[in-house]
């Protein structure tokens, strides 16, 4: 019964969504506003039908109805409510699923919300992510479909993977991923309407900042959850392993950043229109090969799902994709085709060229590196491995020519700058910078790139200040506001440019504690008797007891560890060992002690069978909580970014032209009072 | 539309290529450098407290089973090994198990409650397992009367293959040189996928006469 | 009114605060780095730890996916770290080392590719396509200068450049 539920959900989706398509195509081609209206209501109904088929999934996990296939895949008597109910997405065909769910709902927002705007582009947007949407339920209702019929029906089911039910955050990391992977749908799907509808101008660039920042957010936090989760679970005190599956998480971000930036130059100087456009299929397409290397094994990962039939499908479509954007694309270069201006290389345009270069480089160092093993095996016939050795090398550079952007980049003017204003901007923090870099150096920061990293940063954060405090001054001149108030009518008044820069204090306040974690992290594993203490790094940890419990889903061993500096107690820390019943080996969960300047991390290695000894593996890694703020930062300031005066939301009218028109006396007077 | 702008859309072939052609592997086949090398010596001891040198079985097909008690696809072959056993009793054939990451204890169990009497040696701080790379268990090596190494099985064992290493080792003469068959370092599938170890294509491999020829 | 000199004061201050943190912070590990960590259980000589974990750091776990055998926290990379501490302590150089594991394991658990034949496009391409992307984005960019100039001279006298 809830198998024929479930599969009739998705079947209909499939065909709606397919229909849908077919009309909203229509809808272009005649420009017939009833064909538009209807495309929008299948939408709709997909969007209905994908809610029937998650809820009915969510009520046989819950139910523990181990004649649905996917339930009796992942479920469990003994797993806890929480985790019986994320344990949607925890394998292959639920994830699946729930990526369905999230496209849909994606597609009937976006219609909804511009139901009476972009009347050209709007048809075209919705027939693009209906086509996405049927590929989902094609995927469902074939090799994919979670709602097989299990006979005989088995009593109880091994659960979810123990990593994946060993930590909260595994209800919080993947779902913020997959909005931020399939909203990336959105502007793909405004990139295309705009080539098939041959609108390249304005309308599609402004309309698709929101949604593409909006899925952009989710992405970083989900990113950033990730990495935080794998530090709180995995154990080894590190919190990215460049994994095949982490690096397709954090490609498309990279471009979606890159697209972000260059729609701003489109928008004020209606150039790099073919540019954009790729950057955003590009995007798109990096999701849809970053779901492919995890759905269809072709890459060893931790975190690969097992393979099936889905490979060859999602191959399938990524070929359908990229031929038909590059197809489109092929066919409207005449018209995308700009005669650019520049009044000088010292400007803001130039920053964003070279941050689209960097980040380009950086996708494509990453790809390449990700896909190098494949690559080496059809060329040389060798399996070779390429890991962080690899990546972090290519990467620390560029990295830190980032950063040295973010400061950068916000202050150069647009178009050109007075050499007085340059110098104006520039001098104080690049003096502040080199002072630093001469402290550093004195205070012995010896490796060269952790102390090029804390002197970009200095030099940015300098700049960025700069851009805050400047035109905050020149209104409490011509105000007479206090600091604070002017600081604060400033930014209300400038969020998108102001949130920007935000994101830029956090992407280097991440980059700091990135550096300074991976440099100076120290490490020393030790086995200790009851009683007995090491010292380390400062750190007395002193093995107190060792025991052994039982909760419904798992067993576990526990050690307790006294932590002490000096002769002062400071906490007691129980790093523990899991040992779920259907996994051979024990999962960890390490215990961390959180401070601004370090974190202690502790974590169980093995123990005496009689109790009498521990192995503990103790880590001391500096700043890592500051990659955590960081991340934090750049969603706040990115929410802030696309947050809107009076309406709330994304129906907003058109407030990036509010806000230009109001930058406009203040940038004269940053300009004209100094 | 003209042959320029037919190159944009072609520059996707390749990439594609590369897709497809990756569907096709298996990224946990990692082709071991070790097979028709000679077997590395080591001594140690066994379960039952006595001393095994490897080099004490030259002139024996030595089958080699990394194991470990924890591990759940060991106990299907495990049941081969101990038919094997049996089956060899008159062969020049010798089981040799070494445990993997695991206490004495535990494997002692182990053996008592699944059979098998061949020794099985402890492996202190893992060195044999490393020496002859282990990735995982279980691991089987096959190892010929001349005291090479003629193959690697990375995962567990069919009764199908086990034989027919065995049967084909046990045929060839005690001395000579090693044959293309030994030679090739065949693709073996790490980790745990049972059904997919048993599918491999054995008879292919086994053929030193068509192997040779291209 | 308030006044600016004052205020400006202040964010000097705040920043300086700001770096004054990150150093202290900073300076904590370092210091601590270069005394040798004692441990009570254990003799350690940091020379050869540090040989240890460079050598680790560029071998994959094989029990493991994506992990070095210096951070997995896995038995088998433990007992590895253990086999290279113990290998170089009886002379063997780094080089040995890891050419002992490539013999075992293959390449495939060196965790960066040995640069040579073919292996070069891994580490080439990234650099030339950015320093190719360099010359290129500047070369538009001045172009695109020159071509704004063209148009200005064009438009006008008045616009003086």
């Amino acid at each position: 019964m809830t198998n024929t539920v479930g599969y009739s959900a998705i079947v209909g989706a499939l065909v709606v969504s397919l229909v849908g398509a077919v009309i909203a195509f229509a809808a272009v081609r005649t420009g017939r506003s009833g064909l538009a209206a209807l495309g929008r209501r299948a939408s709709y109904v997909v969007f209905g039908l994908a809610c029937l088929a998650n809820l009915t999934m969510v009520y046989a996990l819950v139910t523990h109805d181990f004649s649905v296939g996917y339930v009796a895949q992942v479920g469990s008597r003994s797993t806890p409510m929480f985790y019986t109910v994320i344990s949607l997405w925890s394998s292959l065909d639920g994830s699946i699923l729930f990526w369905g769910l999230i496209i849909a709902g994606y597609t009937a927002a976006v219609v909804y919300i511009h139901r009476s705007r972009y009347r050209e582009l709007m048809p075209a947007v919705a027939g693009t992510l209906l086509v996405v949407n049927a590929f989902f339920w094609l995927l469902l209702a074939g090799p994919a479909n979670p709602f097989t019929q299990v006979f005989p029906v088995p009593a109880d089911g091994p659960g979810p993977n123990p990593l994946l039910q060993n930590h909260p955050f595994m209800g919080l990391h993947p779902p913020l991923l997959y909005l931020g992977y399939v909203g990336l749908a959105v502007p793909f799907a405004f990139g295309i309407a705009a080539l098939i509808t041959g609108k390249l101008g304005g309308d599609w660039i402004r309309a698709v900042r929101r949604w593409t920042m909006a899925p952009w957010i989710f992405l970083t936090c989900g990113i950033v959850a990730g990495a935080w989760w794998s530090y709180e679970v995995l154990g080894w005190g590190g919190y990215w392993a460049w994994d095949p599956v982490e690096n397709a998480s954090f490609l498309p971000w990279l471009t979606a950043t890159a697209f972000l930036h260059s729609i701003m130059v489109q928008e004020r100087r209606q150039t790099l229109k073919t540019w954009n456009i790729l950057l955003v299929v590009a995007t798109f397409l990096l999701t849809l090969f970053g779901t492919f290397l995890t759905r269809s094994g072709i890459l060893a990962s931790v975190h690969a799902f097992t393979e099936g039939l889905i490979g060859p499908f999602f191959l399938g479509f990524i070929t359908f994709v990229l031929l038909a954007s590059l197809v489109l694309l092929a066919w409207r270069t005449d018209e995308l085709k700009s005669e650019p201006t520049l009044d000088s290389v010292a400007s803001r345009e130039t920053a964003f060229l070279l941050n689209n270069l960097l980040l380009v480089a950086f996708t494509f160092t990453v790809l390449l590196g990700t896909m190098y093993p494949l690559i080496a095996e059809a060329v040389r016939g060798v399996k070779v491995s390429v890991g962080a050795p690899y990546f972090n090398r290519m990467s620390v550079p560029i990295s830190l020519a980032l950063v040295f952007l973010a400061g950068v980049g916000p202050a150069l003017p647009w178009r050109r700058g007075s050499p007085e204003l340059l110098s104006r901007k520039f001098v104080w923090p690049s003096a502040v910078a080199l002072l630093a870099g001469v402290g550093f150096w004195l205070l012995g920061a010896r490796d060269f790139w952790t102390w090029l990293t804390l002197v970009l940063a200095v030099l940015a954060v300098g700049l960025l200040w700069g851009e805050f405090w400047r035109p905050a001054r020149a209104r409490m001149q011509a105000q007479g506001e206090g600091m604070g108030r002017a600081l604060a009518s400033l930014t209300l008044k400038n969020r998108r440019r102001y949130g920007g820069y935000v994101v830029h204090l956090g992407i280097v306040v991440m980059a700091v504690g990135i550096a300074l974690s991976a440099t100076y992290r120290k490490e020393r594993e030790v086995t200790l008797a009851i009683g007995q203490s090491a010292e380390f790094a400062g750190y007395v940890v002193r093995l107190d007891s060792l025991y052994a419990g039982r909760e419904a889903h798992r067993d576990f061993v526990e050690a307790a560890f006294g932590i002490g500096k000096g002769s002062e107690q400071l906490a007691v820390l129980t790093p523990r060992l899991n040992y779920y019943p259907m996994s051979d080996q024990p999962i960890g969960t390490p215990h961390v002690r959180t401070r601004p300047h370090e974190d202690l991390y502790l974590s169980l290695m093995a123990y005496a069978r009689d109790g009498s000894t521990a192995t503990v593996n103790i880590i001391v890694n500096p700043m890592v909580v500051w990659i955590w703020i960081g991340g934090g930062i750049v969603a706040l300031g990115a929410l802030f970014a696309i947050s809107t005066v009076g309406t709330g939301g994304v129906t907003g009218r058109r407030p990036e032209i509010a806000v230009e028109r109001d930058a406009q006396p203040i940038r004269a007077a940053v300009g004209g009072s100094d | 539309m003209s042959f320029k702008k037919l190159l944009i859309p072609a520059s996707a072939i390749p990439i594609i290529a590369l897709l497809a052609y990756g569907l096709t592997r298996d990224p946990n086949k990692i082709e071991s450098p070790l097979p028709g090398r000679e077997a590395f010596a080591f001594s140690s001891e066994t379960l039952d407290g006595d001393t095994v040198r490897l080099a004490d079985l030259r002139g024996s097909v030595v089958v080699m089973n990394f194991w470990a008690s924890w591990c759940v696809a060991c106990i299907e072959e495990h049941g081969y090994f101990v038919e094997a056993e049996r089956l060899y009793a008159d062969s020049d054939f010798q089981m040799l198990g070494i445990v993997y990451q695991d206490t004495p204890e535990n494997a002692r169990r182990w053996m008592r409650m699944r059979g098998g009497d061949w020794p099985s040696l402890i492996d202190p701080n893992s060195r044999i397992a490393i020496d002859y790379g282990v990735y995982g268990v279980p691991e089987t090596y096959f190892i010929d009367k001349t005291g090479r190494i003629a193959f690697k099985q990375i995962g567990p064992v069919s009764r199908a293959l086990l034989h027919q290493k065995v049967d084909s080792l046990l045929a060839a003469p005690a001395t000579g040189d090693l044959t293309a068959t030994e030679r090739s370092a065949e693709a073996i599938s790490v980790g745990e996928s049972p059904g997919h170890v048993g599918d491999q294509p054995v008879e292919e491999s086994d053929r030193p006469t068509s192997e040779g020829q291209p | 009114m308030i006044s600016v000199k004052k205020i400006a004061v202040q964010h000097v201050l705040l920043v300086v605060a700001l770096i004054a943190a990150v150093a202290l912070a900073v300076q904590e590990g370092w210091g601590a780095q270069e005394e040798s960590p004692a441990v009570t259980t254990e003799q350690v000589d940091p020379a050869l730890e540090e040989q240890v974990r460079e050598i680790a750091a560029n071998l994959r776990c094989p029990t493991c996916r994506a992990l070095s055998v210096l951070d997995s926290p896995s038995g088998m990379a433990q007992e590895m770290r253990g086999l290279i501490r113990d290998q170089l302590l009886s002379g063997k150089t780094p080089d040995e080392v890891t050419a002992y594991f490539v013999e075992r394991y293959g390449e495939w658990i060196l965790l960066q590719p040995k640069a040579e034949g073919f292996n070069w496009t891994v580490w080439l391409l990234p650099v030339l396509l950015l320093a190719g992307g360099l010359v290129f984005v500047l070369m538009t960019a001045r172009r695109w200068v020159q071509q704004g100039q063209a148009r200005a001279a064009e438009e006008g006298q008045e616009g003086e450049i």
